[in-house]
């Protein structure tokens, strides 16, 4: 039991990298990765946000969504095959959670809320978020499988960014070509750490 | 009318959305491992794009600054399910390939950022040619992108052979690399070094 879940983890930190294998958040993990000290910040609000809303989304996926998941309210609900509101629940309990956390968080934790600061508000839009939660849905995980999946999918982003932080730091003193400086080099930086990362594929614990 | 066109034609080569905005990348190199997926989703984030910057568009006077993002997400939410629901009826062996990337859509940066950008300030006319112009910018990169993959990486084009294959009596070897993902990381950097040694004032300032 304890063996598949650690498998689970090691596959979304390593092998199936929500970064490098598919190109999910590329959006952020572009802009958010010129500085390590950023690159952490954006890291950690990522890990802590899929953690809650994995979870989250799946008890809504079990027990509103699913095809005859209303039953437990009532038999007659029973019939109804609400899937096709996914998208819209998914994305609204990700906004909604987001929003929670960060009032939570400064109103408790102020020295954590310093820390991510503007970064949760954006997280609500980055498809790392919502692609694992419809990863979840697809692969059909259960609710202890979308916790660790949610928390190994977060990892997997935060490892791939610092990363990315830390080799564009680097770049500064090399000479790069005119059309090729800023994002042109970070694609081809981004394409060698994917080659990298296809190393881990086949690991199993 | 000149203004409209602009609007419709900057995004193509001189704004392109992939190439020098930086948006909307997630999806573009996920799904352009062949031409067939890559057309469909040109085609779903171009409905998606124009449809949610018409919408947005007339209602921006309407929606309440401070809950004007939520909105924005509703519209654009309710639009990609339309979009799925139509590929799962209709084109259902691409909606399978193109799994969860037609929900993606939904956070993909362009339609958001148009949204917020421009159809929030500007009338229905140019911000449905706003939403058509950054859509097909998007869909050419796709399009180039996926071509080179398929052609080099599998020596298909639209599922028909191109290039023969070695292993069935031809002389070309599929070049497995571009199948996966880092190389579609490398064709979109050499895309965007050809861009702009084509046009050099999108290079990058050296940072000091």
């Amino acid at each position: 039991m304890v063996e598949h879940y650690l498998n689970l983890a090691v596959k979304a930190i390593f092998v199936e990298n929500m970064a490098l294998a598919f190109f999910l958040g590329m959006c952020s993990f572009l802009a958010v990765s010129k500085k390590v000290e950023t690159a952490v910040g954006l890291g950690l609000a990522v890990i802590f946000v899929e953690t809650i809303t994995v979870p989250l989304n799946n008890l809504i996926f079990h027990y509103l969504l699913k095809d005859g998941g209303l039953a437990w309210v009532h038999p007659a609900l029973g019939q109804y095959d609400l899937t096709f509101l996914g998208f819209l629940t998914y994305i609204g309990t990700i906004a909604a959670s987001v929003q929670i956390v960060e009032m939570v968080l400064e109103r408790y934790v102020p020295a954590l809320h310093a820390t991510l600061g503007i970064f949760l508000p954006l997280i609500a839009v980055n498809c790392a978020i919502l692609g694992a939660s419809l990863f979840m849905v697809e692969r059909a995980y259960t609710f202890g499988e979308s916790v660790v999946f949610g928390f190994g999918a977060g990892t997997g982003f935060a490892l791939a960014i610092v990363a990315l932080a830390a080799i564009r730091e680097r770049m500064r003193y090399s000479n790069v070509p005119d059309g090729l400086r800023g994002l042109g080099i970070t694609f081809i930086v981004t394409g060698l750490m994917a080659i990298g990362f296809m190393a881990f594929a086949g690991i199993q614990l | 009318m000149a203004k409209t066109r602009d609007v419709l034609l900057d995004p193509l080569f001189n704004n392109n959305p992939i190439a020098l905005q930086v948006l909307g990348i997630c999806s573009a190199l996920a799904v352009t491992t062949k031409m067939e997926t890559s057309v469909v989703m040109a085609a779903a984030v171009v409905f998606v794009l124009s449809g949610s910057n018409l919408t947005v568009s007339l209602l921006r006077n309407l929606i309440p600054t401070n809950i004007r993002i939520i909105v924005q997400l509703t519209i654009i939410a309710s639009l990609v399910i339309i979009v799925d629901q139509v590929l799962k009826a209709y084109l259902f062996d691409i909606s399978k390939q193109l799994s969860v990337f037609v929900g993606l859509i939904i956070t993909n940066c362009i339609v958001m950022g148009r949204a917020e950008a421009f159809a929030m300030q500007n009338g229905p006319t140019d911000s449905l040619a706003d939403g058509l112009g950054n859509g097909l910018g998007y869909g050419i990169v796709l399009m180039v992108v996926g071509a080179f993959r398929e052609v080099l990486g599998s020596g298909t084009f639209f599922n028909q052979p191109v290039l023969p294959l070695a292993a069935e009596g031809g002389w070309y070897t599929p070049n497995g690399l571009m199948v996966l993902a880092p190389g579609a990381f490398f064709l979109i950097g050499l895309l965007i070094w050809g861009l702009r040694t084509w046009k050099p004032d999108q290079v990058e300032k050296a940072e000091a």
